[in-house]
């Protein structure tokens, strides 16, 4: 297994294209940095595929967006019927917007999966505390980004959604109406929010995206990938420098990743072929209806990537306490890094409690989010108060479990079953 | 696969058609209401054609379908500008004009109590499922100003329209206790069955097949694409398996010499 080695720029033919370009831009050295010799573990598994994906469907996003705005026209009286006349007369708008509308939830899959992998293998933990936290600031932008895009075909639910969205930062003591009305530039959500979240979404957000994207691989180049097993591969260096459990980035994982994005690709083309709407889960029946502040939907409910906080809101009785909770619900993933006190990273060699207390919390959050998608009423506010304590319950004792939790010897080198 | 939907549909057609005689008779038709199903099929370009005739006799009085042109109509159902000229066009309109009422909004608010709303989307705010039962269940109330009610949408501003063709149908109710959390027994009326009044133009099975066309059409018209996606998306799935088929070789090549 030797690293490819780029061919030294000299070696270029003197007077060609190539030799033309490393005088003026270091093209050889910006492709060695980051990918022929950039090394990664060899033992990555099945959960390492989410960040090339998230940053796939980025660039779905983006293009099909762009696509979108060339006839999108926001504003109360032609969102709806600029939706319309893409899903009807723009050749292939349909396409497009079944794309976007389905990516902004595949976004979230991964996202979530990519997030899961994290805490899975301790790959928050030191040296890569700013490397998650700079992932959470994606994670932030990006659900700015898909509320402020859930409210532009100006739907029932777009309007309702933004009504009850926007209303939390009215329970904030004090500023809180007065930040309200500047959020929504109107005594109700109108015309005015509706552009200035038409232009947070094509513009404003996906630029922080980039940026905060950017500066997530920046940060992975310094500390290098975590992998199931968490351990430093930079620790164990062979004779030519480099990890004796690492190969370069390109290319066994540009091709190992390549794979991934055609099974992504797959499972998206069956749901923008076949089932667009997901079951009401990706596009909601009642948005098929124009706004109409008269009339409320039967049952308000965001999109599934946001019922797990939802439901938090909703089990609380009083309104402020339960929008501090749902915020900070998000709010805890910053501090992971300082809440774990094991001293392994990965689950492979962590005990019983640690395990557990994952598993309550993987459970926990997709109860959450089936009972956000429920009324509230009766039996499913009882079972939201209980998972909402063991969501809670995962992050606000994790010092104490993880601490004196049985954890079993890490090995000195990465487990690799060899594929030959 | 479209062979078998409408053998199933025929079974269905046959079905409802043994239900309806059962409505005739008056013995508990109805109670079974909402599960009654659309079994919409965009894919069957006859019934879409009649539903559109339909839809140009029986809603365009008082609905629109402000997304659709009459010219995108025709090409999706295979209807010839002659045919399209002759029987569908609404007098004064052109074939590239979007298909809109002309009772004016204003005048029919002031009629109904509500502007009639355009069915450009109902199907897919909706659902064919509940257009089907909302179109079959309407019955006389003489509590209502149009005499009529619906046990899809209670309180309905529609006036039973299409009881020229169904009749006119009454609707029983029972009374059913019921013990509340508290202890306390409370009576609920319940809907029972149908009874038919008086006998309209079609017989039930005519009537049922009148609405599952014209549900299929509304279905079509709330995404005119579907039968085109659903036909293409096959070929997307195919194309990109070969292809990650094809990386998933590439990768275990390069893969060989990582031990």
């Amino acid at each position: 297994m030797a690293a490819p080695v780029p061919p030294p720029a000299a070696a270029a033919k003197p007077g060609g294209l190539r030799a033309w370009i490393y005088k003026r831009f270091p093209i050889e050295e910006l492709i060695r940095d980051q990918l022929t010799g950039y090394y990664a573990p060899k033992n990555f598994n099945i959960w390492y595929f989410f960040g090339s994906l998230a940053l796939v469907v980025l660039v779905l996003q983006l293009v099909t967006g762009i696509f979108l705005t060339m006839f999108y026209k926001p504003g109360e009286a032609t969102s709806f019927d600029s939706v319309e006349f893409i899903m009807r007369e723009v050749q292939w708008g349909w396409l497009i917007r079944y794309l976007h509308s389905t990516g902004a939830s595949v976004f979230f899959i991964v996202v979530y999966l990519h997030m899961f992998r994290s805490m899975l293998y301790g790959s928050y933990k030191a040296p890569r505390e700013l490397l998650w936290l700079i992932g959470m600031l994606v994670y932030l932008a990006l659900m700015a980004e898909a509320f402020f895009g859930y409210v532009l075909p100006w739907g029932n639910m777009s309007f309702w959604g933004a009504q009850v969205i926007v209303n939390l930062f009215g329970t904030i003591p004090v500023i809180g109406p007065e930040l309200v009305l500047w959020i929504r530039g109107d005594y109700g959500i109108a015309d005015a929010t509706l552009n200035r979240f038409f232009a947070l979404h094509v513009a404003a957000v996906p630029l922080a995206i980039l940026l905060f994207v950017m500066l997530h691989l920046v940060a992975l180049r310094r500390t290098g990938s975590n992998n199931p097993d968490g351990i430093e591969i930079k620790e164990r260096v062979g004779a030519d420098g480099h990890p004796l459990d690492g190969i370069p980035f390109h290319p066994y994982y540009t091709v190992k990743d390549i794979v991934g994005v055609g099974v992504m690709l797959v499972m998206l083309a069956i749901v923008v072929f076949f089932v667009p709407s997901f079951g009401g889960l990706f596009l909601e029946a009642p948005n098929f209806e124009p706004a109409n502040p008269m009339s409320t939907p039967e049952h308000i409910a965001p999109v599934w990537y946001f019922t797990p906080y939802y439901a938090i809101l909703r089990a609380v009785p009083d309104q402020r306490l339960g929008a501090l909770l749902m915020f900070l619900a998000v709010a805890l993933f910053v501090f992971l890094p300082w809440l774990d006190r094991s001293p392994v990273k990965s689950m492979r060699y962590r005990g019983p409690i640690s395990r557990t207390a994952l598993a309550i919390f993987a459970v926990s959050f997709i109860a959450l989010g089936y009972l956000g998608l429920q009324p509230a009423e009766g039996l499913y506010v009882i079972l939201a108060r209980v998972f909402a304590c063991c969501y809670f319950g995962f992050f606000v004792l994790m010092p104490w479990y993880s601490r004196i939790d049985k954890v079993k010897p890490v090995p000195e080198r990465v487990v690799f079953h060899d594929h030959a | 696969m479209t062979t078998l939907r409408r053998a199933l549909l025929c079974v269905w057609i046959a079905a409802s058609g043994a239900a309806g005689a059962a409505t005739e008779a008056g013995g508990g038709a109805g109670a079974d209401w909402l599960t009654w199903r659309a079994a919409d099929d965009v894919t069957n370009t006859a019934s879409l054609q009649r539903g559109a005739r339909n839809f140009m006799g029986y809603c365009l009085g008082c609905h629109g379908l402000k997304y659709e042109r009459y010219s995108r109509l025709a090409t999706d159902l295979d209807i010839t500008p002659q045919e399209l000229q002759k029987y569908l066009l609404a007098p004064g309109d052109k074939p590239a004009d979007y298909i809109l009422t002309t009772m004016p909004a204003a005048d029919a608010a002031t009629w109904f109590g509500k502007t009639p709303p355009d069915l450009s989307l109902m199907a897919r705010a909706r659902g064919a499922d509940y257009l089907y039962q909302y179109l079959k269940t309407f019955y006389v109330d003489p509590s209502k100003p149009t005499g009529a009610n619906n046990l899809r949408l209670d309180a309905t501003a529609m006036p039973a329209v299409l009881s020229e063709l169904e009749g006119l149908k009454r609707a029983v109710f029972k009374n059913e206790q019921e013990t509340g959390a508290d202890g306390k027994v409370m009576t609920k009326r319940v809907f029972d069955h149908f009874e038919q009044l008086a006998p309209g133009r079609l017989s039930a099975a005519q009537y049922d097949a009148f609405v599952h066309d014209t549900v299929n059409f509304l279905d079509y018209v709330g995404e005119p694409t579907q039968a085109a996606r659903r036909a293409l998306g096959i070929w997307v799935v195919l194309f990109l398996l070969v292809v990650t088929w094809l990386a998933w070789l590439l990768k275990q090549e390069y893969w060989k010499d990582v031990h």
